[in-house]
């Protein structure tokens, strides 16, 4: 206890450390990379608050969602029917009722309101989903993701049915995406590591002994559900922002089960596991659809092999599910505290109330 | 049209979509009671079922072996991916085998989106024309596939059933899925019984593959996964886990959503599968075992 004079500044020292870090790491690519590495740095942190989030749900309660894309869906279209300039809105969407025509907002704005419209629906339908458990909720959630989907296909004045939306501005920058990665982080810390969050944990090791002392399961499951939620249709709106044209089609299995990799890969019930699982998986990716595109070995051309990428990701997935069960990171975080401490032990108070786990902010 | 014709017809719809989805969901049940494994491989096995055929109707064999050897393809596959995918994993816990059987089908369709192509192919080739004739018949017409698709998942129903009941392999499986450790420790062949699941469930998986291309006319590479999630939900439905069960279920769901396209206005019947998943949530929340499914009591 000899430390906790001391503790307040040390404590906060490794999260600080990180988001000096991360500053550093954003200014740097904002400042010599190429258009291409930029790309792909900004579409990386906007996949790890997408993972990061869906751990929320998958990783800590337990709930397997396969319905998050959905949510996704929801952040991109919602925030880019408000954002759409008046001139693009009346060409691409000239049925829209006039309250929402005359709607012009800003980037905030317009994603907060995605993000509310998807808390609210995940409020919804988690009153009634999050009651099941197992398989159950994996195949109903996916129910959800079908619903979300057929309603995006067939609801044309507004989303413009399976054809393109299109002219979304371009307002997504790298430090709107590692703004909302750091909040994002931060929230899903914060929540782990609250009364909350154990009894998220609680629920997913042993439901029955959860109930048993006094854990409300249903409100821990569905809060959980809830925020994984909102901050998944913000990555949603931020995704719309960036790549600008996008199609019913880019919210569906694929994506579904590209983000269920990334959390897999890196560790489900991890959240320094979820950042390691998306950079891996990214990579991996990008590098494969240039493989896919055709590549020339010498004088061997080898013709573009569309479904390669996809083929050895799912070969890879299941290498690590069947040989590491729980991912790269498990559910053990990286000990960021004893990384910049420097005193290889990990500091005190971190042994002392943290098991292990110096690195989080505690109150 | 009168009313009593319209519903005789819609009745005739619904169990031949009903029968679709009971051919695909028995496999999905068979292999849930055993292994607790979701397989979303399994619609896949229609794919591949179909394009077995669409290939080997170029080479002009007849229709009847033509259609052994592409339910042999399927049920090949079938164990195979038990084998190579599922054995690994077996034991672990329910997210690791959904999500293994989730790349799986990833991986088969891919291979095919490769290999073959994206384009969907033309079925015709395949099924004769004679399938699309409409018989009318006291004010109600009736395609033959209708019929067709009714009467042999009539059959295969009785076979399962002289299955399950009268041969060793069947009784076996049925005991695995009461109770897997006592069926091991009376001397069953816990490895044999499960890969003949997956042969049985996959051929069925292909007769409906086949059936169902057949009303469409059409096939690619994702064709079973619509096919596949109305399955899920029949097999949940129903109570997951139980063959009854499973069957009971396609039939409720091939009825509701032959009578909700029939009911609602014009306009909303795209939105009919909407509807479906939002009848599976509701039955959860009423019966979260399902219609015939026994409440599953976890023991502390």
């Amino acid at each position: 206890m000899k430390a906790q004079a001391s503790s307040r500044p040390l404590r906060l020292l490794p999260s600080l450390t990180l988001l000096a870090l991360l500053l550093a790491f954003v200014l740097l690519v904002n400042a010599s990379a190429s258009p291409y590495i930029a790309r792909i740095v900004v579409l990386t942190g906007i996949s790890i608050i997408l993972v990061v989030s869906l751990n929320l749900s998958n990783g800590f309660t337990g709930v397997f969602s396969l319905g998050h894309v959905g949510f996704m869906a929801i952040g991109a279209y919602v925030s880019s029917i408000l954002t759409l300039t008046l001139e693009t809105k009346a060409q691409n969407l000239p049925d829209l009722p006039g309250w929402l025509a005359h709607v012009q907002m800003g980037f905030l704005p317009a994603m907060l309101i995605g993000g509310l419209v998807a808390a609210v629906i995940a409020v919804l339908i988690g009153i009634p989903l999050m009651r099941l458990s197992g398989h159950y909720v994996s195949v109903a959630t996916l129910g959800f993701l079908v619903i979300v989907r057929i309603v995006l296909v067939n609801w044309t004045r507004f989303t413009r049915g399976a054809r393109t939306f299109s002219g979304v501005p371009a307002y997504t920058t790298i430090w709107w995406v590692y703004g909302w990665l750091a909040i994002t982080i931060y929230t899903v810390w914060r929540i782990v590591h609250s009364p909350y969050g154990r009894a998220m944990l609680a629920v997913r090791e042993n439901e029955i002994a959860a109930q048993a002392v006094g854990v409300n399961v249903l409100r821990s499951r569905i809060l959980a559900f809830v925020v994984s939620g909102f901050l998944t249709a913000i990555a949603g709106a931020l995704w719309a922002h960036k790549v600008t044209s996008f199609s019913p089609g880019s919210f569906y299995f694929t994506q579904t089960f590209n983000i269920i990799i990334m959390l897999v890969v890196g560790g489900m019930g991890s959240i320094s596991g979820s950042v390691l699982g998306t950079v891996l998986v990214t990579l991996l990716s990008e590098l494969l659809r240039n493989a896919e595109l055709g590549i020339h070995i010498g004088p061997v051309q080898i013709p573009p092999l569309y479904g390669l990428a996809q083929i050895i990701l799912a070969v890879a997935f299941v290498l690590v599910v069947v040989f590491s069960r729980k991912g790269l990171m498990g559910d053990r975080e990286i000990d960021w505290g004893r990384l910049v401490s420097f005193r290889g032990k990990g500091t005190a108070e971190g042994r002392n109330e943290g098991q292990g786990r110096p690195d989080q902010p505690q109150d | 049209m009168p009313i009593l014709q319209y519903l005789a017809q819609q009745t005739i719809n619904a169990l031949s979509l009903g029968s679709i989805y009971a051919l695909v969901a028995i496999g999905l049940a068979m292999v849930f009671g055993i292994l607790r494994l979701i397989n979303f491989a399994h619609g896949d096995l229609m794919m591949v079922a179909c394009y077995a055929a669409f290939f080997l109707v170029s080479t002009g064999i007849g229709f009847m072996p033509l259609i052994v050897v592409t339910l042999f393809a399927a049920a090949l596959l079938g164990m195979l991916t038990e084998r190579v995918a599922y054995r690994p994993v077996r034991g672990a816990p329910d997210v690791v085998m959904l999500l293994t059987s989730l790349a799986v089908s990833i991986f088969i369709e891919n291979v095919f989106i490769m290999v073959v192509s994206p384009v969907p192919r033309s079925f015709r080739s395949v099924t004769p024309a004679s399938l699309d004739s409409v018989h009318v018949w006291a004010g109600v017409s009736i395609s033959t596939i209708n019929i067709l698709t009714v009467g042999v998942t009539a059959a295969l129903f009785v076979l399962l059933l002289l299955f399950v009941t009268r041969t060793r392999v069947g009784v076996a499986m049925r005991a695995v899925s009461e109770d897997l450790l006592g069926a091991k420790l009376v001397g069953i062949n816990l490895n044999r019984v499960i890969l003949a699941a997956f042969a049985v469930g996959s051929a069925m998986a292909g007769v409906a593959g086949i059936l169902w291309a057949a009303r469409l006319g059409k096939i690619d590479p994702l064709m079973g996964f619509i096919p596949l999630l109305k399955a899920f939900v029949a097999a949940v439905i129903g109570g997951f886990g139980s063959l009854g069960g499973a069957v009971l279920g396609a039939y409720v769901l091939g009825f509701a959503e032959i009578f909700i396209i029939g009911f609602l206005p014009p306009e909303l019947s795209s939105y009919r599968d909407a509807f479906v998943f939002l009848l599976l949530i509701f039955v959860l929340l009423v019966r979260p075992n399902g219609i015939l499914g026994s409440t599953e009591r976890e023991k502390v």
